[in-house]
């Protein structure tokens, strides 16, 4: 095998802010808190920091961090695109430079206000265009829940899925919320009943097939495995790394090509786990990406953790849900009941599972997957303690 | 012209335009290589199955079936909000399956996006393309064939 990032770094600073709707304070000033936060967990010096990996959408600026936190010289800094798609590629990312020597301490981020100009990108299309949404929007297909609601319909008419494989999603995902002190959701309950009378968003998809709209901030910090033993926290590995793009894909509106249902991350799964000595059977927690409860069962067969149709019976019998699921997911209640901040929360959960300080621990976990948007350009990560 | 507010194409995609030509002539086109023949939707400057950049565009029955359709609720754009719910379907058509469009059921040409009890719309049933002329475009849309 080629000479991998295996084990070779190690997340070793995470943070968060506070989560809400309506905060005041900019996406440059909530991402420079994140980081700061991030480097005192991992008791290291701002002015250590050499790499920096951002969100294509960030609204602060490499520079602009750099200049507010009072970062070192950069000397490696790169962005992901496609939204939901690069939480475990900033990371990823980052964890590529540190192990080829591009930088020693690499922060990746991301900071998001749902108000703020660009974080809807739907609703700020000027009504003439000539990218690849004139195939899709002249015609009412206009917001993301709408685009899934197409895949997610004829997933249903394919494979027999039902609105209750859905709603085990979402209920699962809300109990664990409603553990996290820090989770949006966390003094709101949702029963199968709520789920079933809940308005309609896009049918198939109601209110509670979608994630939350959340403004607020999380960073990690990356450094050499070596350089980790001797830091603050407790080193969570970096095992395998992979991004997707499979075939005639097309963002989004992947209706084009020929196995439309076989998404993005298909195709990162290969890569993941040829690089990874820790396969899907031997994975004890993962947090996978949700702006949609339908983009589990998809990442659940993406990932192999059950066969092509098989990923919304997966879902039965609390396979999901913490402590005795098969597969307990999105632990601090993900995208649907923590936050949704384009899944970079899934990647700070992912690591307090490896330290063992989430609110729904599982009991004597050593290696989980994270993973970014299924329906775009993707990343996902194996991490291990 | 009055604007609609609705999304629309703006018509200067060189790689699209022979699309809504042919709409405005009532013709529904796939683009088609000019070296090898495969057909490719959405239109793209090269072929991916052969790298060439000869572009034929090949008219087709006008005729598929529903793949998979979603009845989108508020909020939405206004132009689409006074209908909602409305329906969007996808198509696949008949005279090559592998190329899929978007589209809406309608009763006809000029009718509304709303007008069929999305209840009645089933994956698999057979539709026909009509035209629905929007401003300066022709915007293929589907009636029960
Ligand atoms: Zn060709």
């Amino acid at each position: 095998m080629a000479n991998t990032i295996k084990d070779r770094t190690a997340i070793v600073g995470i943070a968060q802010t506070s989560f809400g709707k309506g905060i005041q304070d900019s996406e440059l000033s909530l991402a420079c808190q994140a980081i700061a936060m991030a480097l005192d967990d991992a008791g290291i010096a701002p002015r250590e920091v050499d790499g920096l990996v951002a969100f294509s959408m960030e609204d602060g600026r490499e520079v602009e961090v750099a200049r507010n936190v009072g970062l070192g010289g950069i000397t490696f800094f790169g962005q992901v695109g496609y939204g939901g798609g690069a939480g475990c590629g900033t990371t990823g990312h980052a964890a590529l430079a540190v192990a080829s020597g591009q930088c020693e301490v690499a922060v990746a981020w991301r900071a998001r206000k749902r108000a703020d100009k660009g974080s809807r990108p739907w609703a700020q299309t000027s009504n003439r265009i000539d990218n690849p949404w004139q195939w899709s929007r002249p015609w009412g297909l206009l917001r993301p829940v709408d685009e899934i609601a197409m895949l997610t319909r004829r997933y249903m008419h394919e494979y027999g899925a039902t609105r209750d494989h859905l709603a085990n999603v979402a209920i699962a995902f809300r109990k664990h919320a409603n553990r996290n002190p820090h989770a949006t959701m966390k003094d709101k309950t949702l029963t199968r009943e709520q789920y079933m009378s809940a308005r309609w968003v896009s049918e198939p998809l109601c209110l509670f097939d979608n994630c939350l709209e959340t403004d607020g901030a999380l960073a990690v910090v990356i450094v050499s495995a070596e350089r980790a033993k001797d830091l603050k926290q407790k080193p969570v590995y970096i095992h395998a790394y992979a991004q997707g793009i499979p075939p005639q894909h097309q963002t989004m509106t992947n209706f084009f090509c020929e196995d439309p249902l076989a998404g993005p991350s298909h195709t990162a799964a290969k890569r993941l786990w040829a690089n990874s000595d820790i396969k899907p059977a031997d994975i004890d927690v993962a947090q996978i990406y949700d702006a949609f409860s339908p983009l589990i069962p998809l990442s659940l067969e993406g990932y192999g953790f059950c066969k092509r149709g098989e990923g919304a019976a997966f879902t039965d019998d609390g396979a999901l849900e913490w402590p005795n699921g098969r597969l307990p997911t999105n632990t601090s209640g993900g995208g649907m009941s923590e936050a949704y901040v384009h899944g970079f929360n899934l990647v700070v959960e992912g690591v307090r599972q490896m330290r063992g300080t989430s609110t729904s621990q599982v009991e004597g976990a050593e290696s989980c997957l994270v993973t970014s948007g299924e329906g775009v350009p993707t990343s996902a990560l194996v991490l291990r303690r | 012209m009055a604007t609609t507010g609705m999304i629309l194409p703006g018509l200067e995609d060189p790689a699209a335009r022979p699309f809504w030509d042919g709409t405005a002539r009532g013709e529904l086109l796939v683009q088609t290589c000019g070296a090898c023949g495969v057909k490719r939707m959405p239109p793209r400057p090269m072929c991916p199955a052969c790298r060439s950049i000869d572009v034929a565009w090949t008219k087709t029955s006008g005729r598929g079936r529903v793949w998979s359709f979603v009845v989108p609720h508020p909020p939405l754009l206004p132009a689409y909000a006074e209908f909602a719910p409305y329906n969007v379907i996808v198509v696949e058509l008949d005279d090559d399956p592998s190329i899929r469009l978007v589209g809406n059921l309608v009763e006809s040409a000029d009718g509304a996006i709303n007008a069929i009890d999305p209840a009645t719309i089933r994956i698999g049933e057979p539709v026909r393309v009509v035209f629905t002329q929007i401003e300066d475009v022709a915007l293929p849309r589907w009636v029960r064939a």
